[in-house]
């Protein structure tokens, strides 16, 4: 039998007893930095973590940033839906660790003319990253704003060309019942994995984003890690996360939430005051932190107050029929 | 015995609104404090009705009738926590809007059913002291049997908001369901051994 040959440890990788012996303080000052990039003019990241991205344009009639609040962090990345890894909003980050996402490999293929896969490295650093603050309004009335970074949809589709007969894209979340413990629910009624669609022009919209971190670090994977689409226009449950494929196709895809529910989850999903679930109203939102003594509701905006860049997708269309 | 089931029966009552001070003045309750407290306060209302149900059969199964000791307590328990979930629901959920509470219960079957449930709950508290026992006398023990009812409404306004996954709403309406059969199998079978005897 060969014989192990083990390279030895430089001594440059060997802890100093006098740093583990302060071992606490350094988790402390990495606690420090998250708090840090909560604040206005933040851009420190935790260690190893921080990606290189432009600052949000702030070209006017973009949409590209906003001046309201930030949901802090912690709360941007401590609650959370994704059913995956459990229906309680604290399931996915207690839970989320148990999905490995090195390697990683996502796909394009469909009505596209040069197939192919995109890896864990490709996925952060193949393209141009930049920060995009978007609202995030979920379906369930409450809402978040949230610094993401990332690029266009576009900037990926158009890697792969896409065809003519290409009409729509269809996403796929990673399915992994040995490291999503919601998959193996057996009380769950979603039809794994978690598929979800837009049109074309709604991919192709520069609102619509492919986010690879948030805060300026990678994103954690209960938000959806290693990469993740945000359209800000549309409930949150749109924009799916994990992604491992991409295709594209010529028929409009069945959405997860449609095969469960279609008089309640539309294929468009577009945020809409005006348009109820059937079990809830939509007319306003907690807007996050919520708390006590203040819930913080707001009016909901029509198309979560990205009407000028994107109304013009749905002109003509009845959005009480197509919600 | 009897004096130790009572004071556990207050500790378990008041065990869920301490858990929420607790968490409120140690900022535990996240980013949507409505949700969490919504979600909290209405399951420990359904927690203390099933085990404000599970009573009458304790009772036969021990044949004590101390057991019957405990059931007004668990069951103004459970009001008790159906209230804090109903003012939360006014206070997170609908901003004190009149006009938003009209809406909810006209067209949300779910909040219907739910409100429904708390009316009957309340008939039932405000008759459940002795004076209106006795003043009631045999109409008193029909008009509690109404608890069934607010039984299979709480069934349906956990069931009617289950979105993913059914499970917890599944296992509350399971328990409802064994308890309120039990109750039917007991009164077929008197009355098949009261037709028996004639």
């Amino acid at each position: 039998m060969a014989k192990l040959d083990l390279p030895p440890i430089p001594s440059s990788e060997i802890t100093s007893e006098s740093v583990w012996l302060r071992r606490r303080e350094f988790i402390g000052a990495a606690a420090a930095g998250v708090a840090l990039a909560t604040t206005p003019g933040y851009g420190l990241a935790a260690t190893g973590s921080a990606l290189k991205y432009r600052p949000a344009s702030t070209a006017s009639g973009s949409g590209f940033t906003t001046a309201e609040t930030l949901t802090p962090f912690e709360d941007v990345t401590r609650y959370n839906n994704f059913y995956e890894f459990g229906t309680d909003k604290g399931d996915p980050a207690e839970y989320a660790h148990e999905m490995s996402i090195d390697p990683w490999t996502l796909r394009v293929d469909g009505e596209v003319e040069k197939p192919g896969t995109l890896n864990l490295e490709d996925i952060r650093s193949g393209f141009d990253l930049e920060e995009r603050i978007y609202r995030l309004r979920c379906v369930e009335a409450w809402s978040m704003v949230v610094p993401w970074v990332g690029y266009s949809l576009a900037d990926l589709l158009s890697r792969f060309q896409p065809t003519s007969r290409a009409k729509y894209v269809k996403f796929y979340t990673l399915q992994n019942k040995k490291q999503m413990r919601g998959q193996r629910s057996f009380t769950s009624i979603i039809d794994w994995p978690y598929v979800e669609g837009l049109r074309m022009d709604e991919a192709m919209h520069p609102l619509t984003l492919m986010a690879v971190g948030l805060y300026g670090k990678v994103l954690p994977n209960q938000n959806g890690a290693p990469i993740r689409l945000v359209v800000p226009w549309k409930y949150g449950f749109k924009s799916i996360k994990s992604i491992v494929r991409i295709e594209l196709t010529e028929h409009r895809p069945r959405t997860s939430w449609e095969k469960i529910a279609a008089n309640e989850y539309g294929f468009y999903a577009n945020v809409n005051p005006r348009v109820d679930h059937p079990r809830w109203s939509q007319k306003r939102e907690r807007r996050l932190p919520s708390s006590l003594f203040s819930p913080n509701r707001i009016a909901t905006q029509m198309f979560n107050g990205y009407q000028k860049q994107v109304a013009h997708l749905y002109s003509g269309m009845d959005l009480r029929k197509d919600f | 015995m009897s004096r130790w089931a009572r004071l556990s029966v207050h500790a378990l009552g008041l065990l869920p609104l301490l858990l929420m001070i607790v968490a409120a003045t140690n900022n535990q309750l996240g980013p949507d404090p409505g949700e969490y407290l919504m979600h909290f306060t209405g399951e420990w209302a359904a927690r203390l009705l099933i085990l404000t149900l599970c009573i009458s059969p304790l009772r036969q199964l021990t044949s004590s009738a101390n057991v019957l000791r405990l059931r007004r307590p668990l069951g103004l328990y459970t009001f008790f926590y159906a209230c804090i979930h109903l003012l939360f629901f006014l206070h997170f959920y609908l901003g004190w809007l009149p006009s938003d509470l009209w809406e909810e219960l006209v067209e949300r079957p779910f909040i219907t059913v739910g409100f429904s449930a708390w009316l009957v709950m309340l008939t039932l508290a405000i008759t459940s002291n002795t004076s209106m026992q006795r003043r009631l006398r045999q109409n008193w023990r029909r008009l509690h049997r109404g608890i069934y009812g607010v039984a299979i409404l709480v069934s349906l306004h956990i069931l009617w908001q289950a979105r993913s996954d059914i499970g917890e709403a599944l296992l509350y309406s399971l328990l409802f369901a064994g308890l309120l059969l039990w109750r039917f199998a007991r009164y077929r079978k008197k009355q098949a051994a009261g037709s028996n005897s004639q």
